[in-house]
């Protein structure tokens, strides 16, 4: 059995030593990619292992450098933060293996695996750090990973793309860094349990409540919603399958990650005043983001819309703030990430065997290949949630949850945005996969036909995903029992903090 | 951009840069300086070198892509975590093998850090200097 020591250091461990390797493997293409994949493995397998530790209700923590908390950077390992890092190893791998199919050239050797690799720590960390302003160099790793893979082609639209993103982002990150700042100022410490047990006592509450609006604009901003989600369409649509599929599926998700964590283990005593503002929030997230989708024609805008309406559902936890709708929102981010992930991947295949991510010069793809139609039928429901598909739970949860704390308009609205969702689905199927292929499309379809090693490396990593979401969907006791358990971990703050200061050390002083 | 005065006074310099970096990289096991401003200083000293005599030059110097150094200062900064962890402590928790000699796996870091600060500001510069 391995220690809590090494079990959290693993999965940032094998991302950075990606990242130094293909450093110094820069100029060989085949030796960083099989670095990247060795380390995406890597992390997939420590994330199994700290899985295996933690899914009881056990919450691990190490100590880097031997420091003491609150002095030194503490990695703290709850079920949410588990299950993020293991889902988070199972995009890497597969989203590592969809790239191996050549859809990053001509600039792939340069920067493409390293910067991958960089994502990946950026957002491991973001998920195990115990210590907010550690949260805030994640964050920082992750921008810069992120906005390198979103201007690796060096075209005019990823320049452009590219500045609007981390332009956008880093003002959110700025705010963040104040309102770290403030925190600091009130509690006179950066450790997250820390603060956790020093709040309640402040005496100025109203400049609590002020600091908690400030964290939701700015990991609002992160996590893309209405109204700070301008960064997200105007930069998704540039990028190539790949790196889109990896974006969507982490980028945002930690925004996410990053409010249930401060709205459930720092902030929970001001949800009577908060809670408005975030259901107003989500309802219009959930809103813009669907209607936004239904007026575009190119797949990946279409998605990336979608991104943002799905984000208000994942926010239902932080508004009702019952174990059902916290639980809730974690399976939703589950559900989501996997989901939304093999969404962009099919956009890549229909890309490259349709000719063309523009619905109105694709077409044709059911006739030629039904199976590639009912892989896509998997995912696409499953987001609009009908049943017994993954997002059919998931939405289940969060609706019934909102209408047991009787907020009925927030429960109305997502379930007309699910209805709206399976709108902007069937548009897809019927101009990609229904209609007659255009003439222009042929040539496509026939280099697809003839390379059978692209089809295999695309196609396999979207069937494995396909399965995931089968899998939560017909055998979604596990998953609903576990989010459960998670989310009633996520309201009991004194698990938290006990796992890092140790139960019997008492409160002894507290700074004014 | 062949100039003579930066030619002939980057004879002196580079060396002065080199031995003043090391310097400081050691002296910050106590006091102030350390990997950090060691490797700022090392990668002046190779900056002056390389300027005049252009992105050859520097590669003829370091033997290397700076891009490898980034990489190998950043192995060297994960290995200076490892033993700890061998031992069953917290990753990068110092470990002093000589009962003696102030020498430990802090001094591994901090070397590791002087690579990636004099790979990374070299990475920089080479997409700016002339072939």
């Amino acid at each position: 059995m391995m220690n809590a020591d090494l079990l959290l250091t693993l999965p940032i461990l094998f991302p950075a030593l990606g990242i130094a390797l293909c450093a110094l493997f820069w100029s060989n293409k085949n030796a960083q990619r099989a670095i990247n994949l060795a380390a995406s493995i890597g992390l997939l397998g420590s994330a199994i292992a700290l899985m295996a530790a933690v899914h009881d209700g056990t919450v691990l923590v190490t100590r880097f450098g031997n420091w003491d908390a609150p002095f030194g950077i503490v990695f703290v390992a709850d079920m949410f933060a588990a299950a993020m890092v293991l889902i988070t190893g199972v995009m890497a791998v597969a989203v590592g293996v969809y790239g191996l199919a050549g859809n990053i050239e001509p600039k792939e050797n340069a920067f493409y695996h390293l910067l991958y690799q960089g994502l990946l720590l950026g957002v491991t960390g973001a998920f195990l750090t115990g210590d907010i302003f550690n949260l805030y160099v994640w964050f920082e790793i992750m921008l810069i990973s992120s906005f390198g893979l979103l201007a690796l082609g060096g075209t005019r639209d990823q320049l452009d793309a590219g500045v609007k993103y981390v332009t956008l982002n880093l003002i959110a990150t700025t705010f963040f860094l104040i309102s770290v700042a403030f925190l600091y100022g009130l509690t006179g410490t950066l450790n997250m349990a820390d603060i956790a047990r020093v709040l309640p006592t402040v005496e100025n509450q109203g400049l609590v409540t002020t600091i908690a609006v400030m964290f939701l604009m700015a990991f609002g901003a992160k996590a893309a919603v209405f109204p700070l989600f301008y960064w997200l369409p105007a930069a998704y649509h540039t990028a190539s399958a790949p790196i889109v599929a990896i974006f969507a599926a982490l980028l945002t998700k930690v925004g996410v990650y990053a409010i249930i964590r401060t709205f459930t283990l720092l902030f929970d005593g001001d949800a009577g005043y908060t809670g408005p503002i975030v259901a107003g929030i989500a309802i219009f997230t959930m809103v813009t983001g669907v209607l936004g989708a239904a007026s575009h024609f190119d797949i990946r805008r279409i998605l990336s819309f979608h991104i943002i309406s799905q984000i208000g559902y994942m926010l239902f936890g932080i508004v009702v703030a019952t174990p059902l709708a916290v639980g809730g929102s974690i399976l939703y981010v589950i559900h989501h990430i996997v989901v939304k992930a093999n969404l962009f991947l099919l956009a890549g295949v229909v890309n490259r065997a349709g000719g063309s991510f523009d619905l109105k010069k694709t077409g044709g793809l059911y006739r030629t290949m039904p199976m590639l139609g009912v892989l896509f039928l998997i995912p696409a429901l499953s987001l609009a949630g009908l049943p017994p598909l993954s997002g059919f739970w998931s939405k289940f949860t969060v609706i019934k949850a909102s209408l047991d704390a009787e907020h009925y308009i927030l429960a109305g609205a997502g379930l007309m945005v699910g209805t709206l969702t399976l709108y902007s689905m069937v548009k897809i199927w019927n101009e990609a996969f229904w209609k007659a292929a255009p003439e222009n499309a042929t040539a496509a379809m026939q280099s697809w036909q003839a390379d059978r090693r692209t089809r295999l490396i695309m196609l396999s990593p979207i069937v494995a995903l396909a399965c995931v979401t089968l899998t939560i969907g017909f055998f979604a006791e596990p998953f609903v029992d576990f989010s459960m358990r998670a989310g009633a971990q996520l309201l009991d703050q004194s698990v938290y903090i006990d796992a890092v200061f140790g139960p019997a050390e008492q409160l002894a002083e507290v700074n004014p | 951009m062949s100039s003579l005065i930066l030619t002939t006074t980057s004879r002196l310099i580079l060396p002065a840069a080199l031995i003043f970096s090391i310097y400081v990289l050691l002296r910050g096991h106590n006091e102030p300086g350390g990997g950090f401003i060691g490797g700022l200083i090392a990668a002046a000293g190779i900056a002056v070198h390389a300027i005049p005599r252009g992105r050859t030059g520097l590669i003829a110097l370091l033997r290397v892509w700076p891009k490898a150094l980034i990489g190998a200062g950043m192995l060297l900064g994960i290995a200076a975590g490892i033993p700890a962890l061998l031992l069953a402590e917290p990753f990068l928790t110092q470990q002093w093998p000589f009962a003696s000699l102030p020498i430990g796996t802090t001094l591994v870091f901090d070397v590791g850090v002087y690579l990636v600060v004099i790979g990374s500001v070299l990475t920089f510069l080479s997409y700016y200097l002339e072939n």
